[in-house]
C-alpha cells in the first residue's frame, strides 16, 4: 500500500469514528501537511459517493520570514542594543556593519530610549547604551503568536505595527469538511479508467469498479472528410428528379454557340440578354461553324417571319454570324434545346429531362450574384401537356423540397408562353418570395426541331445557390461557393434534408 | 425587366378605385406585373443623387416592373388603360388613323447610316404637366427597350407649328450639319456636337451609334430648319412644350419592325389627349425609290384560335362566352367562327407582343387567373437515368471524402495567370478557352486545371489546423477542334495535401485507393505511375499516372515557386486526373 493510500485509509478510519472531520484540524491532529490531506480527500472523492465534502475557508496570521527570524534571534532593535559595548560605547559606523537590518534596529532602539548617539565624539559619531538592560517585547509577542497560531495576544496597535513592519501576514486556508457518503466504506477500492483486453480475457472486469465518465465534456474530434454544402443540396435535388423518373441531361459543355443558347430558343438576335453586358463571349474559339443546316434554316425562317408555325415572327434579318458566336452558356436550357432537337429527329416518345450544372453571366457582382452559378432545370415533353400540368408538376417537385405553398405570376420569357414565375410563402420572412421560373416552350421553338404539332413541353428552372443559402442561412454567396469559402463552415455543415 | 415609376394617387384616381398597397400588389401579381417597391419622389432623388431635390414631394411612388415585351405598359396612360379594361371598368378603345397632311421624304444616302424613318402627327393635343412628363418618360423608356438604347430606334418629338413640311430625312457629312441643338445657346456643327456631348453623362453613350460614319442622319423642314440629328439630339427650334398643340413625331431606325412598334406605341398611348381621342394623323413616307407609304397604320390583326385548343393548352374547360369575356379583359375583341368552335381574335396595334396563338392563350389564362387553374400531375410515364459521368463523379467524391478529404467548390473561370504563370506554365501550352469581354481579370479564361482553385482555397484557409486535405471533382474546359463549338469539358479529380512535409505518400495513397475502388489497381498493367517532369511540380518528385493503358494525369510535390505564387508557405503535394477514362 502506498503512502497516499495509507493516508486515505487513515482518513476513512477517522471519519468512521468521528463521522465528521475537518481537513485542517485533522492535519494539525496528526501533524501532517494540510495539502497532503486535501489531496487524499480529493482522491477519495473521485471514487464516487464514498464521502461528501463541503468547502470551508478561514483566515489566519502567520509570521513572515523576517518575523520567524526575530523569534529565533531577537528583534532588530534588541540585537542592535546587544551590539553596543556597555563600557565605552561603539562607533556608529562599526555598528551599522555589525548586524543585519542595523538601520531599522538603530532607529527603533533610539526611539525606545535604549541607546544614545554622541555625534561630537572623538573618532566619529559614537553610540552608547542609555539603560543597563532591556526586555525584547517584540520577540516575546511574536513567540506567543507562533505558539498559539493566533493574534489574540496582541493589542490592536501591536498588530498594526507588526503588519506595518511586515512581520506578520494574513493567509486564507481552504479546507474540507468531510462526512460519510451514501456508499461509505473504510476500504479503498481502486477505480479503473479503461476496460482492457486483459480484463476481458481474465474476467477481472466483473469485480472491478470503473471510473465514471465526465459526460459534460466533448468527445475527441474525429478526423473526417466532408462534402461541400452546395453539393449536398445538389445531391438532394438530383435525387428528387430521379425519384420522379427524370433523366439527367449531358450538361458537361460550358462552351455553347449563340445558336443553341439563344437562336434555337427563339430568342431574337437583338435581345438584351445577348448583349456583352450580360453574356461572356469567347475570343478563342470565337465561333462555331458546325450546325444542322436544315434546322438552322428553319430557325432563321421562324425568327424572320414565323415560318409555318402560325407565328408572325420577329420580322428582322436573322444573321448567321450572330448565331455562330461562341459564349459561355447563360443557361442550361441550351442543352435542353439540343436534347429536344434530337428528340424531334426520331419517332416521338415522351421524356422527362433534368440537369443541375453551372451557367455563366457577365453581370455585376454582389452579395447574391456571382458570374457563375448552378441552374436546376426540369423539362417534360409529351402530347397535350397543359399549364395545369406544369403547376401540378411544380407542386410535386417543390413539395419534395419541403415547399408546399406556391403561387404563380404571369411573366415574360422569350422562349416560353405561357410563362410563370413561381413564388413560395416564406414562413420566416412572412411574405411570398420568387423561387423559380417556368413555362411552356413556344411552338416557334419546338416545331422547327421536328417535334409533332400536339407535343407540348413544360419546363422550369431555379438556381441551386439560392435555396442553399436560405436552407443554411448564408447571406453572402462568397461564403458558400468559390475559393474564399471557410472550410470550417464546410466541416460544421449539417446533413441536407430539404423535406424535413 | 423595365420598371416604371407612377404616383400612387394619380394612378388610383385614373383607375377610379383606391387600393391598399397590398390589394394593388395582388392586382399586379394577377395581371403579370410586379409592384416592386413603394417609395417617394424624394427618396428616388436622394438615391439617384439628382439635384432638383427641393421641388420633389413626399408623394408615394410605385415602382412597377412590367414584362419586357409589353411596350404598351411602359407609361401610366397605357398601364391604367390595360388595368381598367382588365377590371372591366372600360372597353378597350378603338384607335383610328386620320388622313395625312404631312410628308416625310427619305433620301437614299440615309441607307449608309440609319435607313428607316417614320412619322406621325398628334393633332390638337392638350398636355398637363403630368401627361407631358409621361410623354417624355415614355420616349426614354422606348429608347431603352424596343430601341435598345437608340441603336435600333430613336424618337424625336417636335412642335409642328414651328416648322413647315414637307420634311426630308437626309444623311450629310457632319461638318455640313449646323444647327442649334436642344438647350444650346448657339449653333454647332455635327462634329462639334459630338465633341460637346462626349462630356455629357446622358448623351455620350449614344454617340458611338453614328460616330465615325462619313454621314450623319438629319431631318429638315422645307426651310432647312433642323428638326433633329438622330439618334443623338433634337433641334432647339422645334422643341415641344406643355403648350404645344400639334406634335410631329419622327422615328428613325435600323429595324423597321421595331420602328413601327415604337411609333404605334407612342401614338396609341398619347392620342388619348387629342381633341379626338385615340386618333392620330398619318404621314406620307416617300421612300428613296419614289414609293409612298402611309404611316402609322395602327393595324388591327386577326387570329383564329380554336376554343378547344385554348381550353386544352391551359387545362380548363370554359364555354365560349367566358373565353370571349377573358379575351375582352385583355383588350381583345373576338367573334365566334367555325360554327362556334373557334374565336376570331382582333389584335390591337398596342399589342406588338402577340406573335402566335399561344400568346393569346396565355392572356386567356391570365384573365382566368393562373392561380385558379386546376393543378394536375402529368400522366407522362418515364424511367429516370443518371448521366454516367455524374454518377461516377458522385461515387468518386464520396470515396475521396471517406479518405478524410474535404470537398471544395471553386470557380470554373479564372485569370490567365492562375492557369499559366502561377503554375509555371506558358499560356500557349494550356489549350485554354479565352473570354473576349471579361469585366475583371478573374474571368479571363475557363480553367484548364482544378489545381489553382484548390490552392486558392488553401490560401484563404491558412488559419485552419494543418494538415489540410482538400479535393474537387469538377469540369475543366479544353479547346478541342473535333467538337461543334471547338471546346470540350473534361471531368477531373484533383486533391491537395498541405502540411509541414509534402506528404507525397498521402496523395499517392489516395490515388492507389481511388484506383482500387475503380477496380484497376490490382493489375500492374492497368495502373502504375512513372517518373516524369512537369514545371508545376518539384523536379524529380513528379509522376505521370497511367491507367487502362493511357496517361490520365499527374501527381507530385508542388514546386516551391507555385506554392509562393499562390501565397502559401508550406509544402504541398497534389494529384489531378481525368476520370472520364473510367466511364
Amino acid at each position: 500500500m502506498s503512502a497516499a493510500e495509507a493516508l486515505c485509509e487513515l482518513i476513512l478510519a477517522e471519519l468512521e469514528k468521528e463521522k465528521r472531520i475537518d481537513s485542517y484540524d485533522f492535519s494539525v491532529k496528526i501533524g501532517k501537511d494540510h495539502q497532503s490531506i486535501v489531496g487524499a480527500i480529493k482522491s477519495i472523492r473521485s471514487l464516487g459517493d464514498v464521502i461528501t465534502t463541503e468547502q470551508r475557508q478561514f483566515e489566519s496570521w502567520v509570521l513572515t520570514q523576517e518575523g520567524k527570524e526575530m523569534v529565533e534571534k531577537g528583534s532588530h532593535e534588541a540585537r542592535m542594543f546587544a551590539s553596543v559595548s556597555s563600557q565605552e560605547g561603539s562607533l556608529q559606523a562599526d555598528l551599522m556593519k555589525s548586524v543585519p537590518n542595523a538601520k531599522i534596529g538603530f532607529s527603533k532602539a533610539m526611539s525606545a530610549g535604549w541607546i544614545r548617539l554622541d555625534k561630537t565624539a572623538q573618532g566619529g559619531p559614537r553610540v552608547f547604551r542609555k539603560v543597563e538592560s532591556i526586555q525584547d517585547h517584540v520577540q516575546e509577542k511574536l513567540c506567543r503568536v507562533m505558539e498559539c497560531s493566533s493574534v489574540d495576544c496582541l493589542t490592536e496597535d501591536q498588530l498594526k505595527e507588526f503588519k506595518k513592519r511586515k512581520l506578520l501576514t494574513n493567509v486564507v486556508t481552504k479546507c474540507f469538511v468531510v462526512t460519510c457518503g451514501p456508499s461509505f466504506s473504510t476500504q479503498l477500492v481502486k477505480q479503473e479508467t479503461e476496460l482492457t483486453p486483459e480484463m476481458i480475457q481474465s474476467g477481472s472486469w466483473k469485480t472491478k469498479q470503473f471510473k465514471a465518465y465526465n459526460f459534460d465534456s466533448l468527445g475527441t474530434p474525429v478526423t473526417a472528410g466532408h462534402l461541400h454544402p452546395l453539393m449536398k443540396v445538389r445531391a438532394e435535388i438530383r435525387q428528387i428528379f430521379l425519384e420522379m423518373g427524370f433523366t439527367e441531361m449531358p450538361t458537361n459543355n460550358f462552351i455553347e454557340s449563340s445558336f443553341w443558347n439563344f437562336d434555337a430558343l427563339f430568342q431574337p438576335q437583338q435581345h438584351p440578354a445577348r448583349d456583352s453586358h450580360d453574356t461572356f463571349f469567347l475570343k478563342d474559339p470565337a465561333t462555331s461553324n458546325q450546325f444542322p443546316e436544315e434546322y438552322l434554316q428553319k430557325v432563321k425562317t421562324v425568327h424572320e417571319d414565323g415560318g409555318d408555325t402560325g407565328s408572325v415572327g420577329y420580322r428582322y434579318d436573322w444573321k448567321r454570324e450572330e448565331a455562330e458566336k461562341n459564349i459561355l452558356r447563360t443557361h442550361t436550357t441550351a442543352i435542353s434545346a439540343r436534347m429536344l432537337y434530337q428528340l424531334g429527329q426520331k419517332e416521338f416518345t415522351p421524356v422527362k429531362y433534368f440537369s443541375i450544372d453551372r451557367v455563366f453571366r457577365n453581370e455585376t457582382l454582389d452579395a447574391t450574384h456571382l458570374a457563375e452559378f448552378h441552374q436546376i432545370e426540369g423539362v417534360v415533353a409529351d402530347y397535350d401537356l397543359t399549364l395545369g400540368n406544369l403547376m401540378g408538376m411544380l407542386y410535386q417537385f417543390f413539395s419534395k423540397m419541403g415547399i408546399t405553398r406556391l403561387r404563380f405570376k404571369p411573366a415574360y420569357n422569350p422562349y416560353t408562353e405561357p410563362s410563370m414565375e413561381v413564388f413560395s410563402y416564406h414562413e420566416g420572412l412572412k411574405k411570398w418570395v420568387e423561387i423559380g421560373n417556368s413555362g411552356v416552350f413556344r411552338p416557334e421553338m419546338l416545331l422547327p426541331m421536328g417535334l409533332p404539332e400536339g407535343v407540348a413541353v413544360i419546363a422550369w428552372g431555379l438556381s441551386l445557390e439560392r435555396p442553399t443559402m436560405i436552407k443554411y442561412g448564408i447571406d453572402n454567396i462568397r461564403e458558400l461557393v468559390g475559393h474564399k469559402v471557410n472550410l470550417q463552415m464546410v466541416h460544421a455543415n449539417p446533413l441536407c434534408r430539404l423535406d424535413s | 425587366m423595365p420598371t416604371i415609376n407612377i404616383l400612387k394617387d394619380a394612378l388610383f384616381e385614373a383607375i377610379g378605385i383606391s387600393y391598399t398597397d397590398e390589394e394593388f400588389g395582388e392586382l399586379c401579381f394577377d395581371f403579370g406585373i410586379e409592384l416592386d417597391e413603394i417609395t417617394s419622389e424624394k427618396q428616388i432623388f436622394v438615391r439617384e443623387k439628382k439635384e432638383k431635390f427641393d421641388d420633389t414631394s413626399d408623394a408615394v411612388v410605385y415602382k412597377i416592373e412590367v414584362p419586357a415585351n409589353r411596350y404598351d405598359l411602359l407609361c401610366m396612360e397605357g398601364l391604367v388603360r390595360s388595368l381598367k379594361v382588365f377590371l372591366r371598368r372600360m372597353a378597350a378603345p378603338q384607335y383610328f388613323v386620320l388622313s395625312s397632311t404631312q410628308r416625310l421624304i427619305i433620301r437614299s444616302e440615309t441607307a449608309q447610316v440609319r435607313p428607316f424613318a417614320l412619322a406621325a402627327v398628334l393633332r390638337n393635343i392638350t398636355f398637363t404637366e403630368a401627361s407631358y412628363n409621361n410623354f417624355i418618360d415614355l420616349q426614354d423608356k422606348l429608347h431603352l427597350t424596343v430601341g435598345r438604347k437608340r441603336t435600333l430606334v430613336a424618337i424625336g418629338t417636335h412642335d409642328l407649328d414651328t416648322v413647315e413640311g414637307p420634311f426630308t430625312y437626309e444623311a450629310l457629312p457632319p461638318q455640313q450639319i449646323k444647327f442649334k441643338a436642344l438647350n444650346q445657346v448657339k449653333e454647332y456643327t455635327g462634329l462639334e456636337l459630338m465633341e460637346l456631348y462626349s462630356h455629357d453623362s446622358h448623351l455620350k453613350e449614344y454617340l458611338p451609334i453614328i460616330q465615325g460614319k462619313s454621314v450623319y442622319p438629319v431631318i429638315f423642314d422645307r426651310n432647312r430648319v433642323v428638326l433633329s440629328m438622330p439618334p443623338i439630339i433634337n433641334g432647339d427650334h422645334s422643341r415641344i412644350s406643355l403648350n404645344t398643340k400639334n406634335v410631329f413625331i419622327d422615328i428613325t431606325a435600323t429595324d423597321l419592325n421595331k420602328a413601327k412598334i415604337a411609333l404605334d406605341t407612342l401614338v396609341t398611348m398619347f392620342s388619348q389627349y387629342c381633341d379626338k381621342p385615340f386618333t392620330c394623323e398619318c404621314v406620307e413616307i416617300e421612300r428613296p425609290d419614289g414609293q409612298v407609304e402611309i404611316q402609322p397604320q395602327l393595324k388591327y390583326r386577326e387570329q383564329v384560335v380554336s376554343l378547344q385548343m385554348i381550353n386544352q393548352k391551359i387545362g380548363i374547360n370554359e364555354p365560349a362566352e367566358n373565353i370571349q369575356m377573358f379575351l375582352s379583359r385583355m383588350c381583345f375583341e373576338s367573334n365566334l367562327v367555325d360554327e362556334g368552335e373557334s374565336v376570331k381574335v382582333t389584335i390591337p396595334p398596342t399589342r406588338a407582343d402577340i406573335l402566335h396563338p399561344c400568346d393569346i392563350i396565355e392572356d386567356v389564362a391570365i384573365a382566368f387567373g393562373f392561380n385558379n387553374v386546376h393543378k394536375t400531375f402529368p400522366k407522362t410515364c418515364t424511367v429516370g437515368h443518371q448521366l454516367p459521368v455524374n454518377k461516377l463523379s458522385d461515387q468518386i467524391r464520396l470515396e475521396v471524402a471517406l479518405l478524410g478529404f474535404t470537398e471544395a467548390l471553386t470557380f470554373a473561370l479564372c485569370s490567365c495567370d492562375d492557369i499559366s504563370s502561377r503554375l509555371r506554365k506558358k499560356m500557349n501550352e494550356t489549350s485554354a478557352v479565352q473570354i473576349a469581354n471579361p469585366k475583371t481579370s478573374e474571368f479571363q479564361v475557363a480553367r484548364t486545371s482544378l489545381l489553382p482553385g484548390l490552392l486558392k482555397t488553401i490560401a484563404a484557409n491558412k488559419r485552419m489546423p494543418i494538415p489540410l486535405r482538400i479535393f474537387e471533382v469538377a469540369d475543366v474546359v479544353l479547346k478541342d477542334k473535333h467538337t461543334d463549338v471547338g471546346a470540350q469539358n473534361q471531368r477531373r479529380l484533383c486533391a491537395v495535401y498541405y502540411n509541414k512535409t509534402p506528404g507525397f505518400e498521402v496523395i499517392h495513397g489516395l490515388l492507389d485507393r481511388v484506383m482500387q475502388v475503380l477496380n484497376v489497381a490490382n493489375d500492374k498493367d492497368f495502373y502504375y505511375i512513372k517518373a516524369t517532369e512537369d514545371s508545376t511540380y518539384f523536379t524529380g518528385w513528379c509522376a505521370e499516372v497511367y491507367a487502362l493503358g493511357k496517361a490520365i494525369g499527374k501527381l507530385g510535390v508542388i514546386h516551391p515557386e507555385v506554392i509562393t505564387a499562390f501565397d502559401l508557405n508550406m509544402p504541398a503535394s497534389a494529384v489531378e486526373i481525368d476520370i472520364e477514362q473510367f466511364l
